[in-house]
């Protein structure tokens, strides 16, 4: 018995391993061959947003798979969900799997981790959706396809007291994701304008990435009756805190942004979420460009579904990049950083992209709710 | 505060602490046995929410079916552990066990992340428990009240074992003196056997009210809420079965409390526990009731 269940054990670790590494199978050396690496969270709190990302990415790299006459492979990596891995996971790909510019990540706070990789290293890194401004700001290597937070910030902010109509609110903060903290003090400024009030924010509590109760926080909440409460954050956590809000009688809109906008966000919340609003990039009510229609349509056919607002970002970060190494003419990554710099006019399926000194896109917001368990397209709103 | 938001607060951190207490009896009740802190516990407690939700979604089978068979399953993966990774080091030193006992929490979550897929899943509740009770203005999910419900029917039953039955008579021999115990006839492996499964059966009814209270699984969700039981145990006294129940309220409670009396400190919950973990090691290493050795099981 004992060498049987011994055999088990070793024959499970081995099968781990080797599952495990399946993606890494193809990184012996071929110099014809340009890679581009992908850093997303595949596993833990995010993985759902990671996952949608690289679905845009492979896409694009299946219906663009070559530049200077080189087959363009991707070599993803899994940070894990975690500011830790996600500078390992960057580490790892320029270190061991010579790619030439990299791709990531889902979350501002994953990919600031990364921030120092590529400015030590000089490689190019561009963000889908990452939208806290400290992402870009002062790394010359860093760029992203999307619009940033003090803008969502308004955004939502306007919406909150021009439609909703309220005077007061209260934020609830993943207070160790930066892209929830950042967005949550936008909002803050902007709704303290609109209404000229200075005490129009009744409460401000915190959570922690993982966490599952929010009880605590929501009675405190409720007994200062706001008009709306803006909490910016995971998916996951953002919808068990809907639900719970429900349940403690908590009847006011829940506002969020666009992390919020994946398929998990409503199967968790259910009829919690229901009326809840959210800002994004994009949606498939108004194709912005030509690009997206093809988009759209490949997208369809592949996978069957409605592509989200990132899965079109990640499409379109790819294809910056593969515009660039276009232009440049070379792989060698200063020259390609410098081209993205110079990206200006482009037609992505998430509409044009310019990038700006700081290397970041200005764009429209897509205002969203959430209605028979879907995402509904309301507005759209410019800068 | 008023005394309606107060109330609301003592009902959110009950149902909390009850859940704690649930998952830090398993920690307890090894240790009492083994002097072994099963890193794995809190895994186990991850696969009971998978098996439920597994079970639940094929949709063929009741509810009250789906839930009994992932307890069963659940009972039989702790036993399995047991006897792959911690009985062939029966007789080695103390710390091969406990680092036997990580590596199996490794490598649960790791399959779990393979044969799971790392994108959170929604566990579905059955209707009956998705109701709310609304007393005065105190807002009640059925859950919060099921749940301490189940708790201290299954701490009394528990109790009885141990106390009142042959199996407890041993379980605490064994626990008092290993090698005596088992010159004494008692077949020391059954009873470590039979703990294993009082421990993993525990998990898998904190699990499962857990996934019903929290409905979105990931393979991770093991790691932070094992920590915080297995604190919850050493609070109360490791070892000890009341006092594992005791640290799981306190635990529960403290958390709710910090963030309703400080609202602007809520984002320091987690280090509650660990604050209050090294508080007891430095004040009280043996924990709140932990002092009565001969009632360590």
């Amino acid at each position: 018995m004992k060498k049987i269940l011994g055999i088990l054990l070793v024959v499970l670790l081995v099968s781990s391993l080797i599952m495990g590494c399946s993606s890494q199978g193809t990184s012996s050396e071929d110099e014809d061959v340009i890679k581009i690496g992908v850093f997303e969270p595949l596993t833990g709190a995010n993985a759902a947003g990671g996952a949608m990302e690289v679905e845009g990415i492979e896409l694009a790299n299946e219906m663009f798979p070559e530049v200077l006459g080189k087959k363009v492979v991707l070599e993803i990596a899994d940070n894990k969900s975690e500011k830790v891995e996600a500078a390992n996971a960057a580490t790892y790909l320029v270190d061991n799997a010579n790619v030439v510019a990299i791709i990531g990540s889902w979350g501002s706070s994953l990919s600031m981790a990364a921030g120092p990789v590529a400015e030590e290293n000089q490689i190019p890194i561009v963000a889908p959706s990452a939208t806290n401004p400290m992402v870009t700001q002062g790394n010359d290597w860093y760029f992203r396809v999307c619009f940033i937070d003090p803008f969502q910030g308004k955004v939502m902010a306007n919406y909150a007291y021009n439609e909703v109509g309220a005077k007061t609110a209260a934020i609830v903060r993943e207070i160790s994701n930066d892209y929830s903290v950042g967005l949550a003090s936008f909002f803050v400024n902007s709704f303290k304008e609109l209404t000229g009030d200075d005490n129009a924010i009744l409460e401000i509590v915190d959570y922690n990435t993982g966490d599952t109760d929010f009880t605590a926080q929501l009675t405190s909440i409720k007994e200062k009756n706001p008009d709306v409460i803006f909490a910016p954050g995971n998916y996951t956590e953002s919808a068990l805190l809907a639900k719970q809000a429900r349940e403690l009688g908590i009847n006011v809109p829940i506002l969020g942004g666009d992390t919020w906008e994946t398929p998990e966000f409503i199967d968790i919340g259910k009829e919690a979420v229901e009326g809840a609003v959210l800002s994004t990039f994009f949606t498939t009510e108004v194709p912005i460009t030509p690009m997206s229609g093809t988009f759209l349509e490949a997208y369809q056919e592949k996978y069957n579904k409605e592509p989200a607002a990132v899965t079109a970002l990640g499409f379109d970060a790819y294809l910056v990049i593969l515009k660039a190494i276009e232009r440049a003419g070379s792989t060698d990554p200063v020259v390609i950083r410098d081209e993205i710099a110079k990206t200006s006019g482009f037609e992505g399926a998430a509409g044009i992209v310019t990038l700006d000194e700081n290397g970041d896109a200005t764009k429209n917001a897509i205002i969203k709710e959430v209605k028979d368990g879907k995402f509904v397209y309301l507005t759209t709103v410019e800068p | 505060m008023e005394i309606k938001e107060f109330l609301q607060h003592l009902v959110n951190g009950i149902s909390l602490g009850s859940l704690y207490a649930l998952l830090a009896i398993g920690y307890t009740l090894v240790y009492g046995i083994l002097r072994l802190i099963n890193f794995a516990h809190g895994d186990i407690f991850m696969i009971s929410t998978y098996a439920g939700f597994y079970l639940m979604s094929s949709a063929i089978l009741p509810w009250w079916i789906a839930f009994l068979l992932a307890i069963i399953l659940t009972c039989i993966l702790g036993i399995l552990v047991e006897k792959a990774a911690y009985r062939p080091l029966r007789d080695a030193p103390r710390i091969s066990l406990l680092i036997s006992s990580i590596g199996m929490s490794y490598l649960i979550e790791n399959l779990a992340i393979v044969f799971f897929g790392g994108r959170p899943k929604t566990f579905p509740i059955p209707a009956i428990f998705d109701r709310i009770i609304t007393i005065g203005s105190v807002k009640i999910p059925t859950l919060s009240f099921i749940i301490p419900v189940i708790t201290i029917i299954i701490l009394a039953i528990l109790l009885h074992i141990v106390h009142n039955t042959k199996t407890g008579m041993a379980m605490r021999a064994v626990s008092t003196d290993y090698e005596a115990a088992r010159l004494m006839a008692i077949d020391v492996n059954k009873i470590i056997t039979f703990t294993f499964a009082v421990g993993s059966t525990l998990a898998a009814v904190g699990g499962i009210m857990w996934g019903m209270k929290y409905p979105s699984l990931i393979p991770l969700m093991g790691v932070m809420p094992g920590i915080k039981c297995f604190i919850a145990a050493v609070v109360g006294g490791i070892g000890n079965i009341r006092g594992a129940v005791l640290g799981g309220f306190i635990l529960g409670l403290g958390e709710i409390m910090l963030v309703a009396f400080m609202p602007a400190l809520s984002g320091y919950r987690d280090a509650f526990a660990f604050i209050l973990l090294i508080f007891i090691l430095l004040a009280k290493p043996t924990g709140l009731m932990g002092k009565n050795l001969a009632e360590k099981v």
